[in-house]
């Protein structure tokens, strides 16, 4: 009886996913029937005059995520090290929980933060132009994503043998060497792992970009693209949907923006479940 | 957006009156009207719900945000009873209206000034209508070009969906010229709204920005605009909109579906001529 209902249970949310992406596939896909390729992959995107060229957005979210993962990982890892490795237990009793606190913060808490503190402290002390940008965007998502990649890091260097750290340190290597030079790369995939989740973390956020990056929706190719706004895809769907006319070629070109997100993340997903697979296929480490 | 969908029901005090049952219609039944659209005109709607339901208790008026589109959208599947406006129906919106059976029908409420706005730091007190399209298509990138500082242009604007976005890039940027097709530089900031606007334009000497009149805090620095480089270059004011001299300014819109009855269409009537008295002073132009 039990088992029955946690198997219904377990059924309906995949069917419920599958329900979901059937639902942006029919909304969504008229907007490629309809919009010609190159208009929707063009560089403007001025969706009141008809330009749906979604490439500046497609890119602006790229940008935003992967700076904000470098700034993210090497922070992640050194924290996880830390609490791993060289803290005390009592400060790792401590350290846990605040980490998974900051996963608590709601975004526009942080959002809020972003333009009324981080905005003029990056105009001023980097001399943009303005302070919204994507740069500031990456910033609060580092921070974002921080506790996720912290947390999955940490688990996978707990997942390291002690016989590992033994054998380092018999080996007359110093606590720092064993560190750098075995358990952490012998912890790599699990920090893979952790990268993949930081960056589908990421690019799925609406709020807090929405309100640091400026929305310009401008081609960031230029050198000094990271120091300008920028136009995320999670930002547009969020500031148009609500006003556009419902069954529009607006209203279907939305849906096939979220089509492209969903797509970005279920990839970045899979890179990430497939590390864990390889490794249990190896009878590794976890 | 989020920002905008502020629900008030404005009849708070007066309704608690009615409840505690000093009506002496003894009736009882309370009539609902719901207003919802334009964040531009939402702050005049929710003076003039507040007003009305002190004469009329017994009617309560909702007033919503969330910008046009949004507001004629509920008005066209018959969710509201009042759509508000910052500008006309789009051809298509009436067709879709007419689909579902409904004819709306226009009322013009009052009148709205769009002032240009910079950081008060900004030495820049006088431009042509001409210089503020060349700003906003990019064309002039440094304050420098109009005699200000050597400080890059930081453009903002109100979203894409906005009313206000369309009026500025029709009559401003296009300079109400119907053939061109003049947009936004790519550059611009998109602000989702009115407070992003004066945050950044309050804290960074490097932008400009445009807001409906009755949105303009006294920390922002209006600029004086003018039709062509002969001058005269005129602040926007309840005279200078009333008598035409300011060049930038629109009606703002009620749109009901098909003619209005009964207590939607008292409370229209009463908008459009004690209502006025209350337009004033809330930053708007009262109609002639």
């Amino acid at each position: 009886m039990i088992e029955a209902l946690i198997r219904v249970i377990g059924v309906s949310s995949i069917g419920l996913v599958l329900l979901i992406f059937a639902f942006l596939l029919r909304e969504g896909v008229p907007a490629f029937l309809t919009t010609p390729l190159r208009g929707l992959f063009g560089t403007r995107w001025y969706p009141t005059f008809g330009f749906f060229g979604t490439l500046p957005l497609i890119l602006g979210s790229i940008l935003v995520t992967l700076t904000a993962v470098a700034i993210a990982l090497p922070l992640g890892v050194a924290t996880a090290v830390f609490v791993r490795e060289v803290a005390p237990n009592w400060a790792r009793e401590v350290l846990k929980p605040m980490i998974e606190v900051l996963a608590g913060i709601p975004s526009v808490v942080l959002g809020f933060f972003g333009i009324t503190i981080l905005a003029p402290l990056v105009r001023e002390g980097l001399g943009t132009p303005t302070g919204l940008t994507a740069f500031t965007g990456s910033l609060l998502l580092a921070y974002m994503a921080l506790p996720t990649m912290i947390s999955v890091a940490e688990d996978a260097l707990d997942a390291v043998p002690r016989s590992y750290r033994d054998a380092g340190l018999a080996m007359g290597a110093t606590q720092w060497q064993t560190i750098w030079r075995v358990v952490v790369p012998a912890a790599r995939s699990g920090i893979v792992t952790a990268v993949m989740l930081g960056i589908g973390r990421a690019i799925g956020e609406t709020m807090a970009v929405m309100m640091v990056t400026g929305n310009a929706a401008r081609m960031p190719i230029t050198l000094n693209s990271l120091f300008m706004p920028v136009r995320t895809m999670t930002a547009t769907i969020a500031a148009e949907m609500g006003e556009v006319a419902h069954g529009s070629a607006h209203y279907h070109v939305l849906f096939a923006v979220g089509i492209l997100l969903f797509v970005f993340t279920f990839l970045i997903n899979l890179a990430a479940a497939s590390t864990i697979f390889q490794k249990r296929r190896r009878g590794g480490l976890r | 957006m989020a920002f905008g969908v502020l629900i008030v029901l404005a009849c708070l005090a007066a309704g608690c009156r009615s409840s505690s049952g000093s009506g002496e219609g003894g009736s009882g039944a309370v009539q609902v009207i719901e207003d919802k659209g334009s964040d531009t005109l939402v702050n005049l709607a929710l003076a003039w719900a507040e007003a009305y339901t002190e004469i009329r208790p017994e009617v309560r008026i909702s007033v919503t945000g969330g910008g046009s589109g949004t507001g004629i959208a509920a008005m066209i599947n018959g969710t509201v009873d009042i759509a508000n406006a910052s500008r006309a129906m789009k051809p298509e919106e009436i067709a879709e209206a007419e689909a579902n059976g409904i004819t709306p029908v226009q009322f013009i409420v009052a009148r709205d000034a769009i002032a240009v706005v910079v950081n008060p730091e900004n030495p820049v007190s006088e431009l042509t209508l001409q210089q503020i399209s060349d700003l906003y298509t990019g064309k002039i990138t440094n304050w420098r070009q109009l005699g200000g500082d050597d400080r890059p242009v930081v453009l903002l604007s109100r979203e894409s969906n906005s009313g206000t976005y369309v009026y500025f890039l029709e009559n401003v940027v296009r300079m109400g010229e119907k053939e061109s097709n003049l947009l936004f530089s790519p550059n611009t900031l998109l602000m989702s709204s009115s407070e992003g606007i004066s945050a950044e334009i309050r804290q960074n000497p490097n932008t400009i920005g445009y807001d409906g009149l009755g949105y303009v805090t006294p920390d922002q620095k209006v600029i004086a605009v003018a039709q062509s480089a002969d001058g005269p270059y005129t602040l926007p004011s309840v005279a200078t909109v009333n008598d035409g001299s300011y060049p930038i300014s629109r009606p703002l819109y009620m749109y009901t579906a098909g003619q209005p009855a009964g207590e939607v269409e008292a409370y229209l009537d009463w908008v459009l001529t004690e209502g006025q008295a209350l337009v004033l002073k809330l930053g708007f132009v009262p109609l002639e």
